[in-house]
């Protein structure tokens, strides 16, 4: 039995990392701990690479549990690139809020892990693994400000209602199991091709049972209770890091496992989700107005945001394949440099989070308001930006498919949302005060961050063509 | 003339205020001076350049000229397409003409300087884009871009309940041209599904001729977006607080030159594009712009801030250029370009005379002045020319114009046309009363007694447009003549006999699964 070792690569490459940096932290005293961060972004610049060679390859491992297609390596890119922009923007704040420098990076690197076996994988079981490395690592990760009576109050939020999740998304498994003999996908794809009707009661509890997971894990209504506690108190860089990387790989498992594989079941999800959708966008949009903090806001927009994404579920995979994937690639840089904007604004004591604090950055720091105008008006849907060009797409694939309502409620949606992310505005260059006297954080690697995050804003939302092609030869290659 | 290589003219126009603003992130922000020079140099040359517009432009063609197509998403139809017409060719030189001006009258604006100068070039650019784009995606790409930056101006350079103002500015357009946007899609999707290829192409997609029932839908979307911007009667609530809190330049732009957007996009978009239901409903819409000229006229006369009463005889003024263009005939259509001009010209110009009085008095009540003739013989002289310009005395361009729209409109409906006829006295009531109060009478306010007149670089702003507005008085015909071929074509489409009813929606739509992903 040969054992194609291939597939794993970018996975291994990381979870080496993460063991180097583990080991190299009990050696390296205090002051030189920032080492760390540059060998994790190495490695994580080495998976990057491996990424692109093995680009276009179709492989599989480990009697068909695992594949290496396209569809995993977009979303593994992902990744990589999330988790190298949270290190970038957080070395100077863990520095300043005394977080352990070794841990941090570490958990970060073994998220990453977890979230690349999601995507790779062909196998309930597999996918389960993985969903649980990538949940224990953040679990820690939102604990880790200790410091911060928030921020253990998140992770025990998050641990509990996550553990929750991962009970509905087993029970599910388990009863597809039962149903279908498999837990590999494409044996219970091959099943319900075979079988196109008279499923047993309990598959379908099964498929529902799942979905119940994932909307859970992203964060959708009304399954999302625990996301603006978990958000608001867990360190900043480690909500952005959530807010993007966690749920482009719930979407990944939900679009390999439910859209494509089980795509016969459609029929029985469509209402639901359709519900699911139009309640998790304008519940978000509506809780966000009222909110005094811009990461609280932030976190209930994610949460519109994943509604957004609920759409492509809804239209099927022939139309939402490709909006789903831009869509999340266009969502990374935008929600990360939010984050990242707002990481500068902490200091020692205060996490100085809501608008107020961000009274008068227009005119103290031009570069970082001018980025999170930018960041806010792309997450608003304005042209030519990011957001616009993937809310766009997603739209586009409502009205082919025949969903125009979708579309009107997304728009409308769209309409509420550009009322508190103008707020951001508002209290960076309209507003007097606050900012003097405030010191703001110099972090030159933190402007790297966002300067990236700027770059993948614009370009998305300008010259979009390559990365249209990209989300496509991606999802559609999909067997 | 047309051998001339003309790949790149419109894209220049477009590109030159950009690079404008690229170049003024990059300076520092003290030198104030050196600011203003790189603003003003960006925005004389793309007023220069798009002379050479009108240089190259043959009055006699109706379609669109200097044409330069790119593809930019092409799996999904999607293209940078731009070109000038007849009726875009003299609100792109408005643009351009208005931009240096309203740079220039922003001398008193003395915080941030960079951030309003940068937010000012990129206006421009985004304006632009709105005349000339000629695809769909394009176009609303460039509606939308025009209206962050004049948010910005308002927000940060505004009044004292500017927050509100702005606020209200982007979410009233913003909540007509979202719906918009899912028109434009499901417009294309339709033209997908009859002529097999998905385009966002607008020359393309005037062809397709939808049933009434679709129509109407995607008109009322349409529509909608545009009678906010412009503002149709009902939606103009926006209006006067935008122009109220906006600074003088912001007001300029946002009267002259934004709100055309509005009635432009009713003549290239909404008409053309859904012309049974446009000739359905112009009954309505002239009746909705005979209401928004009186109602605007009796508001106006009530109001006591100067600049209040100007925003609401912006409200009247469009709509007699609404009413214009509801007579869907070649006089309604022209008088209603050409009415176009004149209010950006005669408004933008009542913007600046109101922005100059307030700099020196920090008032625009009409109560707290008075007998101004005495002590500034100018800006009295040239208050009364633009208000005389205003109100459509003949001989200025103002006349040319209503002239024009009444006899479109009163061959469509006499009764309605006489209705509007009664806003043009309403107009000189308000207009001269204002005046009479401001510039007559003593001058009794110890205040006023102190008043500089104007200085040369505010005579410098308004000579330009005081000479056009005599120009365009007396000798339209240069005007007139280069409009007529292209408005004739687009009469044409509207009144196309209708044709046979689009393929059955299923039949076609798999063939158009390639395109569509």
């Amino acid at each position: 039995m040969d054992v194609n070792l291939i597939p794993l690569l970018p996975a291994t490459q990381v979870l080496l990392t993460a063991l180097v940096v583990m080991l190299l932290d009990l050696f390296i005293k205090e002051p030189e701990k920032g080492l760390l961060a540059w060998i994790s972004l190495l490695g994580l610049a080495l998976g990057a690479g491996e990424t692109v060679l093995l680009w276009g390859s179709q492989e599989s491992a480990f009697g068909d549990t695992l594949l290496l297609d396209n569809f995993a390596l977009f979303f593994a890119q992902i990744f990589l690139g999330v988790a190298a922009l949270t290190i970038l923007s957080s070395i100077h704040y863990v520095r300043q809020t005394k977080i352990h420098e070794g841990e941090f990076y570490e958990l970060i690197l073994f998220a990453t892990v977890g979230m690349i076996l999601m995507a790779a994988a062909n196998d309930l079981i597999i996918f389960f693994l993985g969903l649980e490395t990538m949940s224990i690592a953040v679990y820690v990760l939102t604990g880790l400000w200790r410091a911060s009576s928030q921020s253990s109050e998140a992770a025990m939020k998050y641990f509990l209602m996550g553990a929750f999740a991962t009970g509905f998304l087993l029970y599910g498994i388990a009863l597809i199991y039962g149903a279908t003999g498999a837990t590999n996908l494409n044996q219970i794809s091959a099943y319900l091709v075979e079988q196109p009707t008279d499923w047993p009661l309990y598959l379908v509890a099964g498929a529902l049972l799942l979905l119940v997971g994932f909307a859970f894990k992203v964060g959708a209504v009304p399954f999302h209770f625990w996301v603006p506690d978990v958000y608001e108190g867990a360190p900043t860089p480690v909500t952005g890091f959530m807010s993007v990387a966690v749920k482009a790989a719930a979407f990944a498992g939900w679009a390999r496992i439910v859209l494509h594989k089980l795509s016969p079941l459609d029929t029985d999800w469509a209402v639901p989700l359709w519900v699911l959708a139009i309640a998790t966008m304008t519940v978000g949009n509506l809780l966000a107005i009222s909110q005094s903090s811009v990461k609280r806001m932030l976190a209930y927009s994610s949460i519109a945001h994943a509604g957004y994404l609920l759409i492509a579920f809804v239209v099927g995979e022939e139309w939402g394949g490709l909006p789903l994937l831009f869509y999340l690639l266009a969502y990374s840089f935008m929600t990360l440099g939010a984050f990242a904007v707002i990481t500068s604004l902490t200091d020692k004591e205060h996490p100085r989070e809501s608008y107020t604090d961000f009274a008068g950055l227009g005119f103290k720091r031009p570069f970082l308001a001018m980025a999170m105008s930018l960041f806010m008006l792309s997450l608003a849907g304005f042209p030519p930006l990011a957001g616009f060009a993937g809310k766009f797409y997603i739209f586009r694939s409502a009205v082919l498919s025949g969903h125009v309502s979708l579309a009107i409620i997304g728009v409308l949606n769209s309409l509420l949302s550009v009322i508190y992310y103008l707020r951001v505005i508002v209290a960076m260059y309209m507003e007097e005060g606050g900012a003097e006297g405030k010191r703001f954080g110099q972090s030159p690697y933190l402007y790297i961050a966002v300067a990236f995050a700027v770059a993948g804003t614009l370009y998305l939302g300008i010259v979009p063509s390559k990365a249209l092609e990209w989300s496509r030869i991606s999802y559609f290659p999909l067997d | 003339m047309m051998s001339l290589p003309s790949l790149g003219t419109l894209s220049l126009l477009l590109a030159i205020p950009v690079i404008g603003a690229v170049v003024l992130l990059l300076m520092p922000r003290r030198q104030t001076k050196a600011l203003f020079t790189i603003a003003l140099l960006a925005s004389s040359a793309n007023f220069l350049w798009s002379l050479s517009i009108l240089n190259q432009f043959d009055g006699s063609k109706g379609e669109m000229q200097l044409v330069e197509r790119l593809p930019w998403m092409p799996g999904f139809g999607i293209e940078y397409i731009v070109g000038v017409d007849g009726i875009s060719l003299f609100l792109v030189l408005l643009t351009t003409l208005l931009m240096p001006l309203a740079i220039l009258a922003s001398w008193s604006v003395k915080e941030k300087i960079k951030e309003y100068l940068f937010f000012m070039l990129l206006l421009e650019t985004g304006m632009l884009g709105v005349f000339v784009a000629l695809d769909l995606f394009l176009f609303y790409v460039f509606w939308e871009v025009s209206l962050v930056p004049m948010y910005f101006l308002i927000g940060v350079w505004g009044g004292p309940r500017r927050i509100y103002a702005a606020l209200k500015f982007v979410v009233y357009t913003m909540a007509g041209s979202l719906l918009m946007l899912v028109a434009i899609i499901y417009l294309a999707t339709r033209h997908a599904q009859t002529a097999q290829t998905m385009t966002f192409n607008l020359l393309q997609i005037y062809d397709l001729r939808l049933p009434f029932n679709e129509q109407t839908w995607l008109f009322l979307a349409f529509a909608l977006s545009f009678a906010i911007k412009v503002p149709v009667f009902p939606f103009h609530t926006w209006l006067p607080d935008a122009h109220v809190e906006a600074p003088t330049a912001g007001s300029v732009i946002l009267a002259s030159i934004l709100l055309k957007l509005g009635t432009y996009g009713f003549l290239r978009f909404a008409i053309p594009l859904f012309p049974d239901v446009a000739l359905a409903a112009a009954p309505f819409f002239m009746a909705l712009a005979v209401i928004g000229i009186i109602y605007g006229a009796v508001v106006a006369m009530m109001q006591a801030d100067i600049k209040k009463l100007v925003a609401y005889s912006s409200v009247s003024h469009l709509g007699f250029v609404m009413l214009g263009l509801f007579a869907l005939n070649m006089q309604g259509i022209q008088g209603s370009i050409y009415q176009m001009l004149n209010h950006g010209l005669s408004t933008g110009a009542l913007f600046l005379l109101v922005g100059m009085i307030y700099d020196r008095r920090h008032t625009r009540l009409i109560e707290d002045f008075g007998g101004l003739w005495k002590q500034l013989p100018i800006f009295s002289a040239l208050l009364l020319f633009v208000t005389f310009s205003s109100i459509g005395l003949p001989g200025l361009n103002g006349f040319v114009g209503e002239f024009l729209i009444l006899l479109g409109s009163f061959a469509v409906t006499p009764h309605w046309a006489a209705a509007a006829a009664t806003g043009v006295i309403l107009g000189a009531i308000y207009m001269l009363w204002m005046y009479r109060r401001v510039i007559f009478g003593p001058l009794n306010n110890p205040e006023n007694q102190k008043l500089q007149d104007l200085n040369n670089r505010e005579i410098l702003i308004l000579a330009p447009i005081v000479a056009l507005i005599v120009l365009m008085g007396v000798y339209p015909q240069p005007f007139l003549s280069r409009m007529s071929a292209s408005v004739d074509l687009t009469l044409k489409r509207v009144f196309a006999p209708q044709t046979a009813p689009v393929a059955d929606k299923e039949a076609t739509a798999e063939e158009n699964e390639e395109d569509g992903r």
